[in-house]
């Protein structure tokens, strides 16, 4: 069996949010994702402090590591200093460096992200931008949202911006040479080599689901699969 | 009554606030959904006080909505935060003003992480300089641009033409202020009044007239959630924190709701919409929604700049209830022209029109 507690005890992170839990729960008091999920951050963390491997490459494989929101309210009052929030996220780094993310409903939603948000760092410069956030993929935004789409260049010039284009100011053009920092930074510190790692992953997890995989965009059945799915079996 | 060990204790409350020279750094969302604010924030700055507030246009996101995604490692977003710091240094700046709560928490994490674990400084120091051949420092001062307003609240209180008063009444409105969780619930040193007293909001509020709403879900999150709310197939989660919360506001009866971090602020401007469609339910008074504004948009409008321009037309939630009742004077005509004062089309089903 892997040593999986060894493995999360190379990120900083688990050993900051992990010190000792004395089960008292707060942190699932407060936490916004247990109220809405089936979900306990409290026993996520006695689970892990147990260092029961078998354990913890269930969680790995589970569905409940991919609830907590990561607001962080649990880092506020846990009374013994420690953040499940912070083990929560190392679990999810882990879980998908290993490839166990495919595993669960919530954890292949990882794919989306990282054809969503993931690149548009690299295509935009930005995490978000208003041409990258499509009506069609975001009802809840309202009329307003397509007006502001459609009448975008006049609507920045009326609040002082110029959308696209070179120099300082709102929703500016992310220069190639900056972008290819980007790149840069991603490649030399790992950062490429998690995103290609999703990719194989979900290739391979699209063949077994006998889902339409393509090498790029959203266009395909396993990201409309991914994006879409839901159980229904997440909450108590 | 001794009162030296009360006043050392709230000394731990409080902030050091820059008061000049910035390194100014914007936000995907604010810059993407309110232009209007982080415009506001650099006019205000740069022409009302008459500070220097300095933009480079080689800053790119800090990825952290990509981080709390889980996408982006750890180690890639301290390098990319790193490079933010290295255009700084470059720039010859040491004060950082941070447009966003996402941001600023990223950057409190990650200068926290660099003090507990040196190790992680120098690994970061040396993945930016072989990616980008850049050095940096930690800045010696770093401010959300809400403490920046919040610090000079009393200034623009100067400067009041519409105060935060129910101009019919002669009541001060009540007002909902919202934090946002990256703020000061992870490392509360760095917030106005930490997590305990958050008051980066409140000060404002009270400075220009209102009363803040104290309400049971005061300190609950507006429900973005990152991956709860990128991935359509969780949004129930973002919308069920953001009913929470307004279910625990709406007997108080609020006048407008005031946000620090402007996730929070579409949240909660578009999930009422979204109530509305669904559910067939306001949360105002009146049969009214409760109109969200951001820290900029309000200091804009109690100094008395034409709301449009400001872009509170740009939200779900229409604002003309909270205009009446502060007596703002404003044109209709004006709220969907062009710069130069072309007609625009008008949008349609927006709500509170």
């Amino acid at each position: 069996m892997p040593r999986y507690y060894e493995m999360l005890m190379e990120d900083v992170r688990f050993r900051e949010g992990l010190n000792a839990c004395m089960n008292c729960g707060v942190c699932t008091a407060i936490c916004p994702a247990a109220e809405f999920y089936n979900y306990d951050p409290r026993k996520i963390v006695d689970m892990v402090q147990g260092e029961n491997d078998e354990e913890i490459e269930n969680l790995l494989k589970s569905e409940t590591i991919w609830y907590c929101g990561e607001c962080m309210s649990c880092k506020t009052r846990c009374p013994r200093g420690n953040t499940p929030a912070l083990v929560v996220m190392a679990l999810r780094t882990l879980s998908q460096k290993l490839g166990f993310f495919t595993e669960s409903e919530k954890g292949r939603q990882q794919f989306a992200i990282k054809r969503t948000v993931g690149e548009n760092i690299f295509r935009y410069g930005y995490c978000v931008a208003s041409y990258a956030v499509s009506p069609e993929m975001h009802r809840e935004q309202g009329p307003i949202w397509e007006y502001i789409l459609e009448n975008t260049k006049e609507v920045y010039e009326r609040l002082g911006g110029q959308v696209n284009e070179l120099g300082a100011g709102p929703l500016r053009r992310i220069p190639d040479d900056v972008r290819e920092e980007l790149r840069n930074i991603f490649e030399v510190t790992g950062g490429t080599e998690f995103f290609e790692n999703i990719e194989r992953h979900s290739k391979q997890k699209a063949a077994e689901m006998g889902l339409e995989f393509k090498k790029e965009g959203l266009d395909n059945e396993y990201f409309i699969e991914v994006f879409t799915a839901n159980n229904k079996k997440h909450h108590i | 009554m001794k009162t030296e060990g009360k006043r050392r204790i709230w000394a731990d409350y409080q902030k050091e606030i820059a008061d000049d020279h910035f390194f100014y750094v914007r936000s995907c969302i604010r810059q993407s959904f309110f232009p209007g604010s982080e415009q506001f924030f650099l006019h205000f700055m740069r022409n009302v006080m008459g500070k220097d507030v300095f933009e480079n246009p080689s800053h790119t996101t800090c990825t952290g909505i990509g981080y709390h995604g889980d996408v982006v490692p750890l180690n890639t977003i301290m390098t990319v935060v790193a490079r933010h710091f290295a255009l700084m240094k470059e720039n010859g700046y040491r004060n950082i003003a941070i447009s966003c709560v996402t941001s600023f928490g990223i950057y409190t994490e990650i200068i926290e992480t660099w003090k507990h674990f040196p190790e992680e400084l120098e690994k970061t120091r040396e993945y930016l300089y072989k990616a980008t051949k850049r050095e940096f420092d930690i800045p010696e001062s770093m401010a959300h641009t809400s403490d920046i307003i919040y610090k000079f609240r009393n200034e623009i209180a100067g400067k009041v033409k519409y105060p935060l008063v129910n101009k019919q009444t002669g009541e001060s409105l009540k007002v909902v202020e919202h934090i946002g969780c990256h703020y000061s619930k992870m490392f509360p040193k760095y917030g106005v009044g930490g997590a305990e007293f958050p008051n980066v909001l409140g000060g404002m509020i009270d400075a220009w007239g209102g009363n803040v709403v104290d309400y049971p879900e005061r300190r609950h999150c507006c429900g973005f959630g990152f991956r709860q709310y990128l991935v359509q197939a969780n949004r129930g989660y973002s919308l069920s924190n953001t009913v929470k919360k307004f279910d625990s506001m709406m007997p108080f009866k609020p006048d407008f709701v005031l946000t620090n971090c402007p996730g929070c602020n579409m949240f909660m401007d578009k999930w009422q919409y979204t109530m509305k469609e669904m559910e067939g339910i306001v949360y105002g008074d009146n049969g009214e929604s409760i109109p969200v504004l951001t820290y900029e948009e309000l200091a804009g409008l109690v100094m008395g700049y034409n709301p449009w321009d400001l872009g509170l037309q740009f939200h779900m939630v229409q604002s003309e209830p909270l205009l009446r009742k502060m007596g703002v004077e404003f044109d209709p005509d004006d709220k969907f022209k062009t710069k130069d004062g072309r007609q625009m089309p008008v949008p349609e089903k927006l709500i509170n029109t």
